[in-house]
């Protein structure tokens, strides 16, 4: 299973990093208790654990974006005090960030070396730039183009930029926060391969993920944490899915997928798009029954998330029609969708999603509060009731409910945005990776609640970047390739083989299906 | 058929073991956004202590009678900061309602209309800088600077830009009158106050206004009307305005029609040092009173200790800078 030869490193030299005793406090949440962790040098080290178990947190003390209340810092052997992600650097540990910190407005070159610029007489030199950015590419197996603006990249070609940056100052150890998280298909393929060569390149690389399998294929330790605390740290040979979760979750998981719901052979069409024409989308019609979910797969950058736009009416639609139980969407846009039962998980939690400063409740709330209010006053014990409610539902305690959102964890902002949804009670939902960066068990939590909703003849679109995901839940699956649907596959014909040559087809090969 | 007991597992596990979490983390919040107060109630025991007639019934009600039109203002202020907007166009706003006040007051109108028809033309000014900065998607920084250019003239073409005097006595009685003791101005700044808290923090349209300059994209996308809210906010701030504009005309009993930028400026300032994020999404009522009120403070105390009103200035822009680095201080600290 493609274990790594981790490079010659001395067995008399320190680790590189060595945590002790490292405790972290946010007011009254005790997000680190007492960590004691050691990280050699070349090892890929994986960090695993439920949603607000202190993965990012240790990882940012690590690369100092963060300090930390107790304990002590160890890097070679030495204690130190990181102030800034800049003094990790300094010592050689790069973090690439789960909200990358790339500058849009300038060229892939100029991101690279930002701040260390070769210069001449005080400018940039411009030539050597490229020429160094051109060999440090090649090493890395990068093809990116030097000029390109940052701005039009993918996530992947982003992250890719933040490693070459971290190379550019010659990081010893790159800290990677679910670095797999945005991306899909080839891309993550693509990752591995750059973890796998930079461990062979005697790098350390700290992994946290909530996709066990890739732990278990990429890491030499995998490190469980579970609320604040090291419930292990064991080879990544003495573990398999079922070890980890157990140690995560403190309970097995038997399934990872509920039973798929059944549809009735005689279920009303609950969403009617036809010829739909808009900003990504190129004449897409389908129809949706009551009680299906019905998956929607396709490479990144293949119009998912601008279908999901144009019918939720986020985007202007250019042709074609929208239908909810036979009547067509108009004046469309956000307000009208949810007003007629149309509702939506956006694929992105912080810019199309969540108010960061904000409590849990409100923004949970926040679609459904003209049920929740009388003559325009908010009446906040049946708030807090309901939405209290459907976090516990969604696996987020009922005592989140007043915590700012953004000081919760990444994959608890994104249960408080699918618990958004659930109190708009849709007839139709479309859901655009709604388990993003969500820990096993509280996706098998989501996974029931798709499932329930189906059941009580909600029909949902899901759109995943999973494959797996789609495969367990959904009957039916549209394919899209280039803003249209390359193939509809049905029951025996839905296979992930079958979904990856649809997404890659040409689209001669069109009417598949 | 074991799917029923793993749901039953699942809800079970939902609620980890975390005593305490809850009950603290708001808690700390809270202690860390009162920051504001402590500052406040500093110097308010210093100035008591320091100066004797300052904790005097008749100082204390005069320094928030004084403040009762700016304190009106900031509090309407306070939605558009927040919505995600600001308003520079206030003080040219004052000095309209306040010509329009006198011109219907000194022709003859009863006081109430003259009052309404001011508060009137001050939202339209507002309906108008709402209009311009969302539908025409002009930045509220510079609409509303062209607007107070406008608001400013069109004043002046009223009054010839003299001063309208107010003949009929009666048209003071909305400020001075008293009650209780206590001026009319500062009754209806109270009501004010307390009307325009309670619709943002009580109110579904309270929650938009946050949402809207919290994430515009995210509110839209939750079905929130991001343009309707900022253009009613922008209203509530005209009609302030203009609600200033006349206590303060009704005071001296004339109208004038001069762009008023201190007032825009001290108005800002109160909104921003009392912890409202200029960035939007954040902020309160309450919070706006304290800011105004330290200002205030902050002359009264010079005054009373006859320093040199230069370094008033200076600590008033020194206090400002303050505020919106600790503000983004906070933020980045959340990450
Ligand atoms: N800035 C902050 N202010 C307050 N609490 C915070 C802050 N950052 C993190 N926390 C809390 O610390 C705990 C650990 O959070 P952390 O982000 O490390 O979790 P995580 O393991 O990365 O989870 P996820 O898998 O969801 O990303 C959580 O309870 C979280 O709410
Ligand atoms: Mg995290």
């Amino acid at each position: 299973m493609g274990r790594l030869e981790p490079n010659d490193r001395s067995s008399t030299s320190a680790p590189l990093v060595e945590l002790r005793d490292v405790s972290k406090r946010f007011g009254g949440v005790h997000a680190l208790a007492g960590i004691s962790l050691e990280i050699p040098a070349g090892t890929v080290h994986a960090l695993v654990g439920e949603n607000g178990a202190g993965k990012s947190t240790l990882a940012k003390i690590i690369a100092g974006a963060i300090p930390h209340d107790s304990g002590e810092l160890l890097v070679d052997g030495r204690p130190v005090t990181l102030r800034s992600p800049r003094e990790g650097l300094e010592l050689g540990i790069a973090m690439m960030a789960q909200e990358l910190l790339v500058v849009p407005h300038l060229g892939v070159a100029q991101n690279v070396f930002l701040g260390v610029e070769p210069r001449r007489a005080g400018w940039v030199d411009r030539r050597a730039l490229r020429v160094r950015y051109r060999e440090l590419a090649a090493r890395a197996g990068f093809s990116l183009d030097a000029d390109r603006q940052v701005a039009g990249l993918r996530v992947a070609e982003q992250q890719q930029v933040e490693i070459m940056r971290a190379l550019a100052r010659d990081a010893r150890m790159i800290v990677m926060d679910e670095p797999s998280q945005a991306l899909a298909g080839a891309d993550v393929e693509r990752l591995h391969a750059i973890i796998r060569s930079l461990a062979a390149q005697g790098r350390t690389v700290l992994l946290v993920s909530h996709f066990l399998r890739e732990v278990l294929e990429l890491a030499d330790t995998i490190t469980v944490m579970r609320d604040g605390h090291i419930v292990r740290s064991a080879p990544a040979t003495a573990e398999d899915e079922s070890s980890l979760i157990q140690a995560m979750l403190g309970r097995p998981l038997t399934a990872a997928y509920p039973p798929k719901p059944r549809v009735a052979p005689d279920a009303a069409v609950a969403l009617r798009v036809r010829g739909l024409v808009a900003r990504g989308v190129d004449d897409v019609s389908f129809d949706l029954r009551e009680g299906e979910i019905l998956g929607l797969a396709g490479l990144v950058g293949a119009g998912r998330s601008e279908l999901a736009r144009a019918i939720f009416g986020a985007d202007r639609r250019q042709a074609g029609s929208v239908e909810l139980a036979g009547e067509s969407l108009r004046p469309a846009g956000p307000l009208a969708s949810l007003r007629n039962g149309l509702a939506m998980v956006p694929e992105s939690r912080r810019e199309l999603g969540l108010l960061y400063s904000r409590s849990a409740v409100e923004n949970v709330s926040l679609s459904s509060l003209r049920g929740h209010s009388r003559l325009g006053v908010v009446d906040r014990r049946s708030e807090r009731r309901a939405a209290g409610e459907l976090l516990s539902r969604v696996a987020l305690t009922r005592a989140g409910g007043e915590s700012i959102v953004g000081t919760l964890s990444g994959g608890n902002q994104q249960k408080v945005l699918f618990a958004r949804m659930l109190m708009c009670k849709p007839r139709v939902l479309i859901a655009d990776e709604p388990t993003r960066g969500v820990d096993v068990g509280a996706k098998r939590a989501i996974y029931d609640l798709l499932v329930g909703l189906a059941a009580e003849g909600t029909a949902i679109l899901l759109i995943s970047s999973e494959v797996e995901e789609i495969l367990g839940l959904a009957e039916r699956v549209l394919v899209m390739r280039r803003g249209g649907i390359a193939a509809e596959l049905v029951g025996e014909a839905v296979s992930e083989s079958a979904i990856l040559a649809a997404a890659f087809s040409e689209p001669a090969v069109r009417q598949a299906a | 058929m074991s799917t029923e007991q793993e749901q039953s597992a699942v809800a079970e596990t939902a609620s980890p073991p975390a005593p305490g979490r809850s009950a603290l983390l708001p808690a700390g919040v809270r202690w860390r956004s009162a920051g504001i107060l402590i500052p406040f109630v500093a110097l308010f025991v210093a100035l008591s202590i320091g100066s004797a007639p300052f904790f005097s019934t008749t100082n204390l009600l005069n320094i928030v009678d004084q403040q009762a039109s700016t304190l009106v203002i900031a509090v309407a202020g306070t939605f558009v900061l927040i919505s995600g907007g600001i308003d520079l166009s206030v003080g040219a706003t004052y000095g309209l309602a306040s010509v329009v006040f006198a011109e219907l007051a000194a022709s003859g109108w009863d006081p109430a209309f003259a009052i309404l028809g001011a508060v009137v033309a001050g939202a339209l000014v507002g309906v108008v800088n709402g209009v311009v900065s969302t539908v025409f998607r002009i930045n509220s920084l510079i609409a509303t600077l062209a607007m107070s250019f406008v608001v400013a003239g069109l004043a002046s073409l009223v009054t010839s830009g003299n001063l309208v005097l107010i003949s009929n006595q009666g048209a003071s009685q909305i400020s001075t009158a008293q009650f209780l003791g206590v001026n009319m101005s500062t009754w209806v700044m109270l009501a004010v106050v307390v009307a325009l808290g309670f619709l943002l923090a009580r109110t579904t349209y309270g929650r938009y206004v946050y949402a809207a300059g919290g994430n515009a994209e995210a509110a839209r996308f939750a079905g929130v009307r991001v343009n309707l809210v900022r253009v009613i906010a922008f209203s509530l701030s005209g009609a302030a305005a203009a609600l200033g504009g006349v206590l303060d005309s009704a005071r001296v009993l004339s109208g004038n029609s001069t762009n008023n930028t201190t007032l825009t400026f001290t108005v800002v300032a109160g909104i921003v040092v009392g912890g409202t994020s200029i960035l939007g999404g954040e902020g309160a009522v309450w919070r706006t009173v304290v800011g105004v009120l330290l200002i205030a403070l902050i002359g009264n105390g010079y005054g009373l200790l006859s320093l040199n009103p230069l370094y008033e200035q200076i600590t008033l822009g020194a206090i400002m800078i303050l505020a919106v680095g600790v503000d983004a201080w906070s933020r980045q600290v959340r990450g």
